[in-house]
């Protein structure tokens, strides 16, 4: 499997005239790293392309990487990441998009897939990602009126507002929590995963 | 004559046809839709940013309530993407367990489609029948997990535990309710293992699905309400990022457990049904079948069951506790078990996509990790966001009662949509 994806790897750089680096192969996975304004004639061929035929896209997220442990490899705070899946060909494709890191900005995607509308929209929501050309870039999970962005990594899990009815006022009123933020796990990192090393042996071998 | 002009209809969240909270805004031209606009949100609970403040085995149970009526199916996803990043070869008993839970939780699914669709539509008897045999099922949940709906059985590395010799019986005695013999005839089919009861189950369930189909497939009214109703050809169907039956309805054969195969599923014999209109109706009899189909493998998996035994989770303590026995007894055993429930796994930087078919389409986890015990990110890709999203598209030009059978035939649950 990894060897098919090396090949369908090289085989999209190529097509693409990007360099070799920009696909990766892992866990038997192929993740493609473009940038914003590649992203568009990209999409539409890695879609009509005979050779790759990507017609359903099966995911969009957003990403916030300010708190990655290993910035090194990030190029920039906000990232788009995208799914897709060949009927046709029976392979999969991860593509990586990095939007920016103040204002994230990205060109909309909806011209080439109609399922990617609410995707958006969703990244939009949580992650405050602009996508430009998008036709109702509104807010969907998140409340009416809702201020912020949930997902990034400065939103605190607990949220900014709570929210009770007021029996005076007859309505639902918002205020500030009075909730303590608490933190039950601590991250650890452990950069030397000694107690997995069986884990990775087989990896491994398994190539 | 006066001006007619379109007017809106608020549908839901409160209505029964909505399943759950759905916020439908219709745009009307007398009877007939222009545009149907979901608001969906109002079941989020921020899954995805609770699980980056925990552990991976403390994000385990939030799975069970994205899709809360395919339970462990979403478990399964999770799982698998953790197993992926450890490079985990989980037990082959495990695997088969496996494979059978996700088959029972698909006709648990589809008998939950088949009762509150017809209901919809106006076929009250039906969701009666179906809830009937969804208790068996709940009982198979029950004696493995301990919990009816909310499992949390399958687990890193494997599942929980191995399944039980014995199947829990109601208690002897007449009570308010029963009388002694319809005690006695409740506990008939329970003498033996779970497997027993399975397989019992298994012997009866196509007789139950025929009795389905007697009320459904041929009756005039449900034909009235479903043929040639929210139509999707298999191009849209693409393009709007359809998968699972909804896919199949519109006549593409694409089925994860066919194409790209996991756990034991290229070992079973089974069939996938595809529909050719990609109606509600198509969509109808492809789900059905598709619950004969689980049936059969179902009982493949008893089998094979039955004749092997051996261990159901990996022995790798850094992933799975060590047994109860040992960490009562053996110091090692002791520090696993504490290092494993307060700090959680570890998994090494990398990131994963695996998918399950679900049986709602492809449900999908996007893990990234950056080296910690908690995940730098966890995407649910819910194969309900897609299918809702297309609701303005395959309602455009309906009726209004249509969009109580297209919402029906899309098999809505907000626990997956709105995370």
């Amino acid at each position: 499997m990894s060897e098919y994806y090396r090949q369908l790897g090289e085989a999209i750089c190529t097509e693409l005239t990007l360099p070799s680096e920009a696909a990766v192969v892992a866990l038997g996975e192929l993740t493609l790293t473009l940038s914003a304004d590649q992203i568009l004639t990209a999409a539409q061929t890695l879609r009509d392309h005979a050779a790759f035929r990507f017609e359903q896209l099966i995911d969009a997220c957003g990403m916030d990487y300010s708190s990655y442990s290993d910035q090194s490899k990030i190029g920039s705070r906000y990232a788009v990441v995208y799914h897709l899946l060949s009927i046709t060909h029976n392979h999969r494709l991860r593509l990586r998009v990095f939007a920016g890191n103040e204002i994230p900005r990205l060109p909309s995607l909806t011209s080439v897939w109609h399922a990617i509308n609410w995707f958006e929209r969703e990244a939009f929501d949580l992650f405050g990602i602009l996508f430009e050309g998008h036709p109702d870039l509104r807010r969907i999970l998140t409340d009416y009126g809702f201020i912020g962005h949930p997902l990034r990594k400065d939103f605190p899990v607990c949220g900014h507002v709570e929210m009770r009815y007021d029996a005076d006022k007859g309505r639902v009123v918002y205020e500030p929590i009075s909730l303590e933020l608490r933190n039950q796990v601590p991250r650890v990192l452990r950069d030397d995963h000694r107690y997995l090393s069986g884990a990775m042996n087989r990896e491994q071998q398994h190539g | 004559m006066a001006d007619l002009h379109n007017y809106t209809i608020n549908f839901g969240p409160q209505h029964p046809a909505a399943h759950g909270v759905l916020r439908l805004i219709l745009e009307m031209d007398g009877e007939v839709i222009e545009r149907a606009d979901p608001h969906i949100g109002l079941l989020h609970r921020g899954t995805e940013k609770l699980a980056e403040e925990r552990h991976y085995l403390q994000s385990l149970p939030y799975m069970d309530r994205l899709d809360y009526v395919s339970m462990m199916s979403n478990e399964h996803a999770y799982c698998m993407a953790i197993e992926k990043m450890l490079a985990i070869e989980v037990p082959l008993r495990a695997q088969y367990i496996r494979v059978m839970f996700d088959e029972i939780t698909r006709i648990l699914n589809h008998l939950m489609w088949i009762g509150t669709h017809g209901l919809d539509v106006g076929a009250m008897a039906l969701f009666l029948y179906a809830f009937r045999e969804r208790e068996d099922l709940f009982d198979c949940y029950e004696a493995v997990s301990g919990a009816r709906m909310h499992a949390a059985y399958y687990r890193p590395g494997g599942v929980y535990r191995d399944l039980p010799d014995a199947m829990p019986r109601f208690a002897k005695g007449a009570t308010k309710y029963h009388s002694a013999d319809e005690i006695a005839r409740l506990n008939d089919n329970r003498q033996g293992s779970l497997l027993d009861f399975i397989a019992d189950f298994c012997s009866r369930f196509p007789g139950y699905v025929d009795e389905y189909e007697t009320l459904l497939t041929d009756n005039r009214i449900w034909k009235q309400r479903l043929v040639d109703i929210g139509i999707v050809t298999p191009e849209r169907a693409l393009q709007l990022g359809f998968t699972g039956p909804m896919l199949r309805g519109s006549g593409i054969a694409w089925d994860l457990r066919k194409k790209q195969p996991y756990e034991v599923y290229d070992r079973l014999d089974f069939d996938i049904p595809v529909g050719t209109n990609g109606d509600c109706y198509d969509r109808y009899l492809v789900r059905v079948e598709e619950m004969r189909q689980s049936n059969r493998i179902i009982l493949q998996c008893v089998d094979w069951l039955r004749k092997n035994p051996g261990p159901v989770i990996v022995d790798d303590h850094k992933v799975a506790p060590p047994p109860r026995a040992e960490v009562k007894s053996e110091m090692e055993s002791l520090i696993h078990h504490f290092k494993l429930v307060s700090e959680g796994i570890h998994i090494p930087e990398s990131e994963a996509y695996a998918a399950v078919e679900h049986p709602k389409g492809e449900f999908g986890i996007y893990l990234v990790s950056d080296g910690a015990n908690r995940p730098y990110r966890l995407k649910i890709r819910a194969p309900g966001f897609a299918h809702l999203a297309a609701i303005d598209e395959m309602a455009r030009g309906h009726m209004l009662a249509d969009v109580v059978a297209i919402i029906g035939t899309q098999d809505i649950v907000f626990g997956e949509i709105d995370r």
